[in-house]
């Protein structure tokens, strides 16, 4: 019996073998003999974690435009009839807007991962560099996704958003009517966003995945102790210190997304606002072109970056601050000039700069979120020059650490 | 196939002009994509003049109407927000309305309006669009201790006085548009078209 089944097996993978003959080494490479270090820890789960999102996104997104509407007049209502009306509408919409909160969560731990273990470091820049492709266009995904409900919310940061083009010089204005489709942010506005949003960008984010995958597996993993395993190969040619991603990661990443959606899942049951965080209480009202809201703000995920603009006193300025914070780490493979990756051989100053900067960037995004006193707008002055001043300087400090030699073997831990 | 000898020039020369070509043809093909996202005709259709009577708005109140889809703010001025007006001009960027872009040239003056006591403005912030909030009052606010009543937009803390003047140190850059209006008579006004005779 068994024979007849590994038979069959055998004769039908050989069939796909003989037609694709890509297949099988094309799961050994990224799969099964993939050899990854041994040594990875919890923050090593954030990738694969992002990747399941990026899977509840796509699948609960496809079910949300069964139901949705992309016209100014329908929206709201569209999105009110799945959240009441439609069976189970309510969770499916839940999952979408709580995973797009989570998404952020996962990827801002997944770059501080690479910045503490010095994962951009040679040879992996490019890996690093797509992978900022892939946080710009979620950015760009996030906004245009946040407009469609058409609350209230949704209007004016539409409007703020696509007014920062406005401030390129010359030809601003006109940009920005492109962009709109309209002298206002109208119908028109809504409706190529929703085609962007579910269709144009999510296949980019598709294919920057399949990229910044492709570019990964060529040069390998880092790991937490910056050690290179390729260095010490065994006499089969395999890393000595790598393991198989399948089983040996499969089954770790299997552990961390039941964690993981286990923390989902209470939020998505008990607080699915989060406290007006992930759901802004203001997008409970249809938007109105007459009128802004007492209070605005964007998502939290937006927020270190909405306090920097806010801090300058000047149109232009202010929106190149914005944009040169995410672009300066691009930069960041090119700015690190340590000879060492991994924070653990490197010394006090990285240690307490890198631990300054989280305070700062933690900082901003509650500054963002607040009303913004001329108190609070100076305190967000000084957290953005910290900010872009921890890049700037990045070349000096790196060089002047004191680092610690690093083993040539992952070291054996009891 | 008697001639053997390759002729590199000439194929270089059709690599070439064969990639110019080529590129043309990609450009010309991306017009129609791109400028499909210009406003359409429709759009461009729905800015109408609008037409308002202000006969109920009382001294301190106003009223916001929609003109080509933005709002506009009629209100109508107290003596006490009149006679504060000069007193700002210390510490606004453009107290004498020089940016001729913001207004028609019938309203450059000290109240950036035809008749004193009813302003006009587009109200929209001039940093990114928002619509700041109205704060008349004359006393102190959380954010201007010295406040003289005027406009505090809530996005990025602009802030202007009661005749739309855009102050120092606030990151919107001019002050407030006002649009083209002119009076049908001594109630209804008309946004949108000049008054006869003003360019």
């Amino acid at each position: 019996m068994a024979n007849v089944i590994a038979r069959t097996t055998d004769s039908v993978v050989g069939w796909f073998n003989d037609r694709t003959p890509g297949l099988i080494p094309f799961y050994k490479k990224h799969i099964s003999e993939y050899y990854a270090p041994k040594n990875f820890n919890v923050w090593y789960y954030f990738g694969s974690l992002a990747m399941l999102v990026l899977v509840n996104q796509i699948v609960t997104g496809i079910w949300l435009t069964m139901n949705y509407k992309p016209s100014a007049a329908e929206a709201f209502n569209s999105v009110e009839y799945i959240m009441r009306d439609v069976d189970w509408g309510w969770l499916i919409r839940y999952m979408h807007s709580t995973g797009a909160s989570l998404f952020f969560v996962v990827v801002y731990l997944h770059m501080f991962r690479g910045l503490i273990y010095g994962s951009y470091q040679k040879p992996r820049e490019l890996v690093w560099v797509i992978g900022m492709l892939l946080f710009l266009t979620l950015m760009a995904e996030a906004f245009m996704g946040y407009v469609l409900p058409w609350g209230q919310m949704s209007y004016w940061g539409a409007q703020v958003i696509i007014n920062l083009f406005g401030a390129v010089p010359w030809i601003g204005e006109a940009l920005t009517e492109f962009i709109r489709g309209d002298y206002l942010v109208s119908d028109a506005t809504l409706n190529r966003f929703f085609a962007l949003h579910v269709i144009a960008l999510p296949l980019v984010i598709l294919l920057l995945v399949v990229l910044h995958l492709g570019a990964l597996h060529e040069v390998g993993s880092n790991n937490p102790e910056g050690v290179d395993i390729k260095k010490k190969k065994g006499v089969d040619g395999v890393p000595l210190d790598g393991i198989p991603f399948h089983p040996y990661y499969t089954i770790k990443d299997l552990f961390g997304a039941g964690f993981f959606l286990t923390i989902a899942a209470f939020i998505l049951f008990f607080e699915p606002t989060f406290g007006g965080l992930f759901l802004e209480y203001d997008n409970f009202v249809v938007a109105n072109p007459l009128v802004t809201p007492e209070h605005i703000k964007p998502v939290w995920y937006f927020t270190p970056y909405y306090a920097m603009l806010r801090a300058v006193p000047d149109k232009l300025l202010g929106v190149m601050v914005m944009g040169g914070a995410v672009l300066i780490l691009f930069l960041v493979p090119w700015l690190d000039y340590s000879r060492v990756k991994s924070i653990r051989y490197r010394g006090m100053i990285t240690k307490s700069l890198l631990a300054m900067f989280v305070i700062s960037f933690i900082a901003l995004g509650w500054l963002g979120l607040q009303t913004g006193s001329t108190g609070q707008t100076w305190a967000a002055r000084i957290f953005t020059l910290y900010y872009f001043g921890f890049f700037i300087t990045m070349p000096i400090w790196t060089r002047l650490d004191a680092v610690k030699s690093v083993p040539d073997r992952v070291p054996a831990h009891d | 196939m008697a001639n053997h000898e390759v002729n590199t020039g000439r194929r270089r020369f059709l690599t070439a002009t064969t990639a110019v070509v080529g590129a043309g043809g990609v450009i010309a093909a991306a017009v129609p994509f791109v400028a499909s996202w210009q406003p359409s005709a429709k759009a461009q259709g729905a800015g109408a003049p609008v037409t308002e009577d202000i006969s109920k708005l009382e001294p301190g109140q106003r009223v916001i109407v929609q003109w080509r889809g933005q709002p506009v703010w009629i209100f109508r001025r107290t003596p006490e927000q009149l006679s504060a007006l000069p007193a700002n001009d210390g510490r606004l960027r453009d107290p004498n309305s020089d940016n001729l872009d913001q207004q028609p040239e019938y309203a450059k003056n000290g109240y950036r309006s035809i008749k004193p006591e009813i302003a006009v403005l587009v109200g929209t912030c001039t940093h990114l669009g928002c619509s700041p909030l109205f704060r008349p009052e004359l006393e102190p606010q959380p954010f201007d201790a010295e406040w003289k009543g005027g406009f505090y937009c809530p996005c990025h803390n602009s802030r202007f006085d009661m005749a739309g003047r855009v102050y120092e140190g606030v990151p919107a850059p001019t002050n407030l548009r006002v649009p083209p209006y002119k009076f049908l008579d001594e109630n209804r006004i008309v946004i949108g078209v000049n008054p006869e005779g003003a360019a």
